[in-house]
Parts: C-alpha cells; sequence; structure tokens
C-alpha cells in the first residue's frame, strides 16, 4: 500500500537499531588515540540513520513504488531513447570476474575485461565510421567536452591558435555550449531555418577562421535528418574548422548513415541511450568518444591496444590530451552495451532503428489532427508537437504533461528544444509494441480534446497521483537541501 | 525480424505504414542524401543467443582474477569492503534503474526522496552545509573543485598536493588546461603535504588548495596547518576525501573546508574495473549556488504535503547553456543510491566501527610486516594504507603473491620518483588476521 507521505530515512531511526554485521575485529586492538594525532579522532556522531535490514528494505521498496521507470510503463522521453534495459545485461555486469576486478590490477590478470573493452570499441568504430575510439569519457556531456578538448589540440598543434569558437544550432542540447564554455571555447549560435534545420546561410555568416568546430546533432533535436549535412560539413572544412556529431540521437540512423561517412570527424556515444545502459535516474551513462585519423594522436591515454592477442594500454602517447577521467571509463555500464550489441547482431541493430522512426511517424501522423505539427515531414526516431492551438484554450504543455501522469504514462520531453513553441517532444523507441503507442495516442487525443471541452481537468492535473503538482518556487528560494530534524518540526 | 526486444509483427508493421501513408520502411530514409546512405548490414559480430551469449561473457570473466577469489592488498583510491546484500536488492529494483532523472516530480518522488537523503547523509560525514547529487567519480569532482574555485575567486592558479591521487591530478590539469587555470604541484615531504613549500607557494594569485585526506599514501594530513595557508591568502580550501574513513576522523568541515570531494565507491559500490563510482561534491551555504550538477530540494504540493523536487536549476546546462557553472548532465544516481543503502546500512555506528576497523588492520598490518623484517617508508599516522620499501620490482613480489591467492599493492614507481620497489598497500576490514600474516610473510621472504 502506499501511504502519501513517506517517512525520510532519518525520521524512522530509533538509537540502538543496526542494519550491518561486520566481521569481528580479529587483530589486537589499540587505542585510538594511539592511531591518529591528536585532533583528528571525530567527536561528534555522523546523524545516520539507526534502522534494521527490514527497516531498509521497506523503506526503499516504498520509494521504489513512488517511482516510474521504462519497467512500470511507457516514457517516451524525446532525446532520452528510454527504450527496454535487457536484464542479461544486469546479469552479465554482476559476473565476479566484471564487477570486483579493480583497476590497477596488472594487466595479465584482466586479459578478459580488455578483451570486452577492445571488441566493444571495434564494434563502435564499425558502427559509428570512425577511425578509433575511446571510452573513458563518462557520459555524454564528459565525452563532448573530451572531443572538444581534442579538436583545440589539433588546431593548437597545427599552429592555429584564433580558433576560439564553437558553433552550436539553436536547437542543440544544453550540454553543447556548456561543454564548448567548459573546453575553454565561446559559443555562437547558428539559426535554424523555417524547414528546422540548419540555415545554410546563417551558417557561412558564422563560420570563418575563428571557427574550432562545429556541434551537431543528426538527425537534431527535432527528429529532422540534416539532409544538407554534406554541405555542412564542407563549409566548416573549408573554414579550417572540424564537424562533431552529438549521438544522443543514433538510435535514429544505425545502419542507415554513419557519422563518419557524413563528414563528422569526431562523435561522441551515450551508451545508456542507444544501447541500453540502464538510466539508473540519471546515470551512470557512459560516453565513448571517436574520430577520424587526424585526431588519433590526441586520444586520451592510455589507449588499449592489441599486441600479438595480449591487451595492453599505452601510455606512451606524446600527442595525447592527456586523461579525462580516472581508470578507463564507466567499465560496467560498458559491459551492459556490449552486450546488448552482441543479443542484437548487424540486423537486430538495423531492425531497431527502422523500428523505432516507424514507430515514431506512426506516432505524429495519428496525433497531426489534434495537436499543430510544425514541421510536416517524415521524422526519424523522435517528433515534436506543439502545444499553440491549446494555449489558445487556456491549457499549456506542462498541463498536458500532468494529465498524462493521470494515465500511467511519463510524460515526453516538454519545452525543448527552444525553437519551438510549446513544445512537446516524443520519442517511443523500437521496444514499444503497437498496442502501448495506441493507448498513448488514444489518451493525447482525449487530452485535446478535454482542452477544448473541460479545460480545468488538465490545468489542474495530475489528479491521481500520490503527491500533486510541487511549488519549485519556495523550494528555490529557501532551499532545504538536506533533512535537520529541528527543521522538519518548525 | 523476430527478436526479444523487439515486438513489432508484420502485420503491425502494414498497419503502421498505411497509417504513414508509404509503402516501406525506406520511405522514412528517403531524406538520407544517397552519397552518405549506408548500404547492408554493419560488419560486427552475428548476434547471439541469450545462453549462448551468456556463456561467452561468462568465460570471458572467468579469465580475470577478482577480489572474491583472492585476498586484496591492493587500494589506490578504489577499495575492497564490506558490501551489505540488500545493496544490490535495491538498486536492482527496476523502478529505480529504468528511470531516467527525476524531471517530473510527482512520479519520481522515489528517486529525488533517496538523493535527498543521500545529499544529508554526504552532508553529516563531511560536516558540510550542502551537498550535491552526485559527480561521475572522485577525480572529475576534484577538477570541478578547482573550476568552481577559479571562477569564485577570479583567480587562476590552484596549488595540488603531491599526495593527491595521481590520476585525479591528471584530470585537473585536464580540466585545468581547458580554463586555461595553471596548476602547481606541492611536493610532500615524509608522505604528507609539505606545509613550508605550501606556504611559500600559496599567494594573493590562488584561488584553491587541494589536498587528500587520508591522502594518496594513506596519510593523515594537518588539515588545520592547510586552512591557515589556504585561507591567509583567501584562497578555496578543497579537501578531496574518502567517506568512509569520515567514520573516525574528524571531518574536513570542522577544519574550515570550503569544498569536500570524493567518491563514495567504499560504501557499496563495487570496484568494476575503475568505473562507475560515486563522485560527491559538498559546500558551505555561500557556495550553495555555484554547485556543479543536480541538486534536490525539499518543498510541499498545493495541499501542502511534503515532496521532493530538483531546485536551483538555474546553475545548470540545459536552462544556463553556455554560462551554466559545469557542463554536468548525467551523473551517477543509482549508484549515490547504492551508497545510500550502505551507508543507512552501516548507520551511525557502523560507519564508525568500520573505519575503527580500518584503521585497527592498517596498522596491525604496517607492524606485521615491520617484524617480517620490511622498510615501512613512512613513519605517519594512516588509515586503510601505507607504503613499505621491497628489495624487487613491485611487480615481480606481486607475481609471486598471485600464486598464493594474494592480490598485492600498488607500483608507487609507476607514479613517484624516488619511490621505485615501494609498494601501496591497503588493508580492508575484509582483510582477515591470517591473510594479513601470510601477505606479510611472503613480503618478508621476498625481501633480502
Amino acid at each position: 500500500m502506499n501511504n502519501k507521505d513517506q517517512a525520510l530515512i532519518f525520521e524512522l531511526s530509533q538509537p540502538g537499531r543496526v542494519g550491518y554485521s561486520l566481521p569481528e575485529l580479529d587483530v589486537p586492538e589499540a587505542d585510538i588515540s594511539s592511531l591518529l594525532p591528536d585532533g583528528y579522532v571525530r567527536e561528534e556522531e555522523p546523524e545516520l540513520p539507526e534502522v534494521s535490514e527490514l527497516d531498509i528494505i521497506r523503506h526503499y521498496t516504498a520509494l521504489s513504488k513512488r517511482n516510474h521507470g521504462v519497467d512500470s510503463g511507457f516514457y517516451p522521453l524525446g532525446s532520452c531513447t528510454m527504450k527496454y534495459n535487457p536484464k542479461i545485461n544486469e546479469d552479465v555486469a554482476r559476473f565476479d570476474g566484471f564487477a570486483h576486478i579493480h583497476p590497477l590490477q596488472q594487466e595479465e590478470t584482466v586479459q578478459g575485461a580488455m578483451e570486452l573493452m577492445y571488441d566493444l570499441q571495434e564494434h563502435l568504430k564499425e558502427i559509428t565510421g570512425m577511425d578509433e575510439v575511446t571510452l573513458q569519457p563518462a557520459a555524454g556531456a564528459h565525452g563532448e567536452w573530451t572531443g572538444l578538448m581534442m579538436i583545440r589540440a589539433f588546431h593548437e598543434a597545427n599552429g592555429d591558435v584564433n580558433r576560439t569558437k564553437v558553433i552550436v544550432p539553436d536547437s542543440a542540447h544544453g550540454t553543447n555550449p556548456a561543454s564548448a564554455t567548459v573546453a575553454g571555447f565561446e559559443t555562437v549560435t547558428v539559426k535554424s531555418g523555417e524547414d528546422g534545420l540548419v540555415d545554410l546561410e546563417d551558417l557561412r555568416r558564422v563560420a570563418d577562421e575563428t571557427t574550432a568546430a562545429l556541434m551537431l546533432t543528426n538527425p537534431n533535436t527535432l527528429g529532422l535528418f540534416e539532409e544538407n549535412i554534406l554541405e555542412i560539413a564542407e563549409i566548416i572544412h573549408g573554414v579550417g574548422g572540424k564537424v562533431y556529431y552529438d549521438g544522443a540521437n543514433l538510435n535514429a540512423v544505425m545502419s542507415k548513415a554513419r557519422p563518419g561517412d557524413m563528414g563528422f570527424d569526431v562523435v561522441h556515444l551515450n551508451l545508456h541511450k542507444t544501447f541500453t545502459g540502464p538510466h539508473g535516474g540519471g546515470g551512470p551513462g557512459s560516453g565513448p568518444v571517436g574520430v577520424k585519423k587526424d585526431l588519433i594522436p590526441y586520444l586520451p591515454k592510455p589507449v588499449l591496444v592489441k599486441e600479438k592477442g595480449v591487451y595492453h594500454f599505452e601510455y606512451d602517447r606524446p600527442q595525447s590530451i592527456g586523461r579525462v577521467k580516472p581508470f578507463y571509463g564507466n567499465f560496467g555500464i560498458n559491459v551492459r552495451a556490449y552486450t546488448y550489441i552482441r543479443s542484437m547482431g548487424p540486423d537486430g541493430l538495423k531492425a531497431v532503428t527502422e523500428y523505432a522512426v516507424l514507430n515514431a511517424n506512426y506516432m505524429m501522423r495519428r496525433l497531426a489532427p489534434y495537436f499543430d505539427l510544425p514541421f510536416d515531414r517524415h521524422c526519424k526516431h523522435e517528433f515534436v508537437l506543439s502545444g499553440k492551438r491549446q494555449k489558445k484554450l487556456g491549457v499549456r504543455t506542462l498541463d498536458i504533461a500532468k494529465r498524462l501522469l493521470d494515465f500511467g504514462f511519463h510524460p515526453p520531453t516538454i519545452y525543448f528544444p527552444l525553437n519551438v513553441e510549446e513544445c512537446i517532444m516524443i520519442e517511443p523507441t523500437e521496444t514499444e509494441s503497437k498496442e502501448t503507442l495506441d493507448a498513448f495516442i488514444d489518451v493525447m487525443i482525449q487530452i485535446a480534446k478535454e482542452a477544448e471541452t473541460n479545460p480545468e481537468i488538465v490545468q489542474e492535473a495530475p489528479h491521481t497521483t500520490l503527491i500533486g503538482r510541487l511549488d519549485e518556487t519556495a523550494a528555490a528560494r529557501k532551499p532545504v537541501l538536506r533533512y535537520e530534524r529541528d527543521l522538519q518540526n518548525a | 525480424m523476430k527478436h526479444r526486444y523487439l515486438p513489432m509483427t508484420e502485420t503491425d508493421k502494414k498497419e503502421m505504414l498505411a497509417a504513414v501513408g508509404v509503402q516501406s520502411i525506406d520511405e522514412l530514409f528517403a531524406d538520407i542524401p544517397e552519397k552518405v546512405r549506408f548500404q547492408g548490414l554493419y560488419d560486427i559480430k552475428e548476434a547471439k543467443a541469450e545462453p549462448a551469449l551468456k556463456k561467452e561473457l561468462s568465460a570471458m570473466a572467468a579469465k580475470n582474477m577478482n577480489a572474491k577469489q583472492y585476498a586484496s592488498f591492493l587500494g589506490a583510491g578504489v577499495y575492497d569492503h564490506y558490501t551489505p546484500s540488500i545493496v544490490d536488492h535495491v538498486i536492482s529494483r527496476s523502478e529505480f534503474y529504468t528511470a531516467y532523472t527525476p524531471y517530473q516530480p510527482e512520479i519520481s518522488q522515489g528517486e529525488l526522496q533517496a538523493i535527498f537523503e543521500f545529499q544529508t547523509m554526504i552532508c553529516e560525514l563531511t560536516g558540510m552545509d550542502v551537498a550535491n547529487s552526485s559527480m561521475y567519480d572522485g577525480g572529475t569532482a576534484l577538477a570541478e573543485a578547482a573550476m568552481l574555485s577559479a571562477g569564485q575567486t577570479k583567480r587562476k592558479k590552484v596549488l595540488v598536493s603531491e599526495t593527491v591521487h595521481p590520476e585525479s591530478r591528471d584530470v585537473l590539469c585536464m580540466y585545468a588546461k581547458g580554463q586555461n587555470i595553471e596548476v602547481v604541484v606541492v611536493p610532500h615531504k615524509e608522505g604528507v603535504t609539505d606545509i613550508s613549500q605550501l606556504n611559500e607557494l600559496v599567494d594573493d594569485d590562488t584561488a584553491a588548495v587541494i589536498v587528500q585526506y587520508p591522502n594518496f599514501f594513506g596519510a593523515v594530513e594537518s588539515l588545520a596547518e592547510v586552512e591557515k595557508a589556504a585561507h591567509g591568502k583567501k584562497a578555496m580550501f578543497v579537501v578531496s576525501s574518502n567517506p568512509l574513513a569520515l567514520g573516525v576522523l574528524t571531518p574536513p568541515g570542522r577544519f574550515g573546508a570550503d569544498i569536500v570531494v570524493g567518491d563514495a565507491q567504499p560504501f557499496g559500490i563495487p570496484a568494476q574495473f575503475g568505473g562507475p563510482h560515486c563522485g560527491y561534491f559538498a559546500v558551505t551555504k555561500k557556495l550553495m549556488r555555484k554547485v556543479p550538477g543536480r541538486l534536490v530540494g525539499q518543498t510541499h504540493d498545493d495541499e501542502g504535503q511534503r515532496g521532493f523536487v530538483l531546485t536551483l536549476q538555474a546553475r545548470e546546462q540545459h536552462i544556463r547553456r553556455d554560462k551554466a557553472t559545469s557542463n554536468i548532465c548525467s551523473n551517477q544516481a543509482l549508484n549515490a543510491l547504492a551508497a545510500s543503502v550502505a551507508m543507512t546500512a552501516l548507520g551511525k555506528k557502523g560507519v564508525r566501527e568500520i573505519a575503527v576497523q580500518n584503521l585497527q588492520k592498517t596498522s596491525f598490518a604496517r607492524e606485521t610486516l615491520k617484524q617480517n623484517g620490511l622498510d615501512i617508508v613512512f613513519d605517519g599516522p594512516v588509515f586503510n594504507e601505507f607504503v613499505v620499501r621491497l628489495s624487487k620490482p613491485v611487480k615481480e613480489v606481486n607475481n609471486k603473491l598471485l600464486e598464493k591467492g594474494i592480490i598485492g599493492g600498488y607500483d608507487l614507481g609507476l607514479s613517484y620518483s624516488g619511490l621505485d620497489h615501494c609498494m601501496l598497500v591497503a588493508v580492508t576490514e575484509l582483510r582477515t588476521k591470517e591473510e594479513i600474516e601470510l601477505f606479510a610473510k611472503e613480503l618478508g621472504d621476498s625481501h633480502e
């Protein structure tokens, strides 16, 4: 049974209860004050909970019931690729030989892990059409920054030190401009045209000898394939810049178009999206980066090499940008992605993209009569609607999203991309059945009708969730970011 | 194509194509220019059925020597600790692991509340006011701390002790390069930060002084003195800390740290070849609005019911874009959950007990090695780790140890000049007296 309020674990605490079982101390015990310097022995105990094992399990089980995952129901969150997370992946990642190996063990003792990493890199090279891949970056944004640092090193090595700008489309993910800043670049925005694609004229205007790179997602965040991609790459290459592929949307083009063949020089992938590493409530992810030949010398080190059947981490890479993460990346997520790729094979990955795209187009066409469709052409793996029509009736996109909760659906991404008014961005993925898509479509149609006939029911949604709309302004005005007993009683 | 992850039937396909108004799926890809269109299939391994694949990957895993079969004395930032069985049971609840970032709070209260509890526990252990929802790992958290310091002080130099994890320092240098921040290494003396050198190096251009506590050699740094040096020049005082050690060590917050970072891996997160682990990031109230990454805050719904939301998002990339305090988006939420469960299970008493056991066992191991004729390199107080000098290359000794079922320590000669033949030995509560004695005997026997 779900209670409206779930106590905080600290509120369940009772002095004297324990939830652990440590081994008996089997060595002679010294006086702690003889082992640590004066003033360095902790005096105040940390206020951690005191609860029994069953208390803990009940608490977290209750919390899990207050959470919606892909396994709970449809999760058509645009740009996030919320596909099914296969269970074999979880089993394999927990094998002792993968889960309980230390990154600093001697290489001879971890050849199996290195073999998996190497073979994953080989698979990702083929999938992206790039010449080399590093698994070091921890997530997509981390991969973006890694790629940009490599581009920076490339330009610097060529004495090309005035390339201070990175161009990003107005429809880009927020991480693109943020990563550019962290890598020390200035961001320049290129506009999208009426058709939702990069405006070539505007691109020619902003691209010049100060351009280090263009960052692009293809298909873009509107779910549209940038069909002028070769021209775009030519413009950037023409001024001496590099073209960066944000792989967030790779699910749309597997076996259909490879970044390496489209003119991209650097690619990052989100293994937790396209390749089913679960999202984990926000992470961990994994963001491998692939590069073309001329950028290979700048890859982060160590670089995994295979010599005479033996795997080896190579550190002697004089032009390498260095290390972007301790050790070798999020290996545990890479194991899951590898398991997935090996479960799908070449035919499977092709079908993944084809079905993801068919699902998206099917939903788009069925919903088009009821919502504004800003770009009326075939989409790829996702599409955007605009809630403009409903807004005129006093129902905002946020309201539509909240109303969906009443029917057990996770809402789509909303108010992104920024260049579409009252945006609703839907990505069904290939793992959903037609019945699920139809059920969601029916509810969306119902909500569109409610907006006309009974707008209050939408405006006041959700009605069936354990908790209503939360006051985010209050949360930000006087932030309470941790539990404090006095504060709760006040 | 029939596949257990792909529910589309031929009938579905026909109906859907008709609804879209196309004859074939290929038409949906007609906007991809001919010149870039990929033909055929990827040249990758054929799909394997579930049982065969599991068998193959199980054999691959079996090639790796792991800490379940071997007694491990290897630490250097990643430790083999007691993990309560419940940890994996909780994080295997798929409502947690198949969820996205909790942007829809009404159906994400479970995750949000769990993170709120995680933030609280990190604050409690570190003695800080505010902690975020996690970072990739301790290394990138440290680099972000340096960036925050540079932004806050408008200074462009950071001092980092040589006793900070070498790989974290490498990562720091990478981030610093992007931001044109100068990184100056403060040398160590007898295994701890050389305070007199620190006092000479710190100046009015210093944005931060960064130390590790306990440090890479396991030694307990004098935070009181480092604090004086940092704050004396109005630089930020940044401490990277193993949170498990803080069960027995005075928390950095008590010494006036401005930022405390580290990795929660010791709490319930398997080594898994170096990742994913779980960085944490804690600050004083003053820096609350400069923190990178996601923060969960408490609020209420329209009926006054307590609830939790992602808050202060104006710091973040999806709102602020190129002006964000960091580019981080994905974090390590599931591992933060694992750490929360482990911290909850240990609780107030257990976190002290486990830390004390580590302290006692490390001390016992150090004494036992000494009695076996080995040369202990640094004398000061240590937690979890210490340095021993061998008469042979560490690799050679480690090969011998493997035959005895032991994974030996880290070869310090790989990252420190002057420490050739020196092994960094890690001893956790999981190492039994017998294992420690066997390890000591083997090292003693190798000694000439």
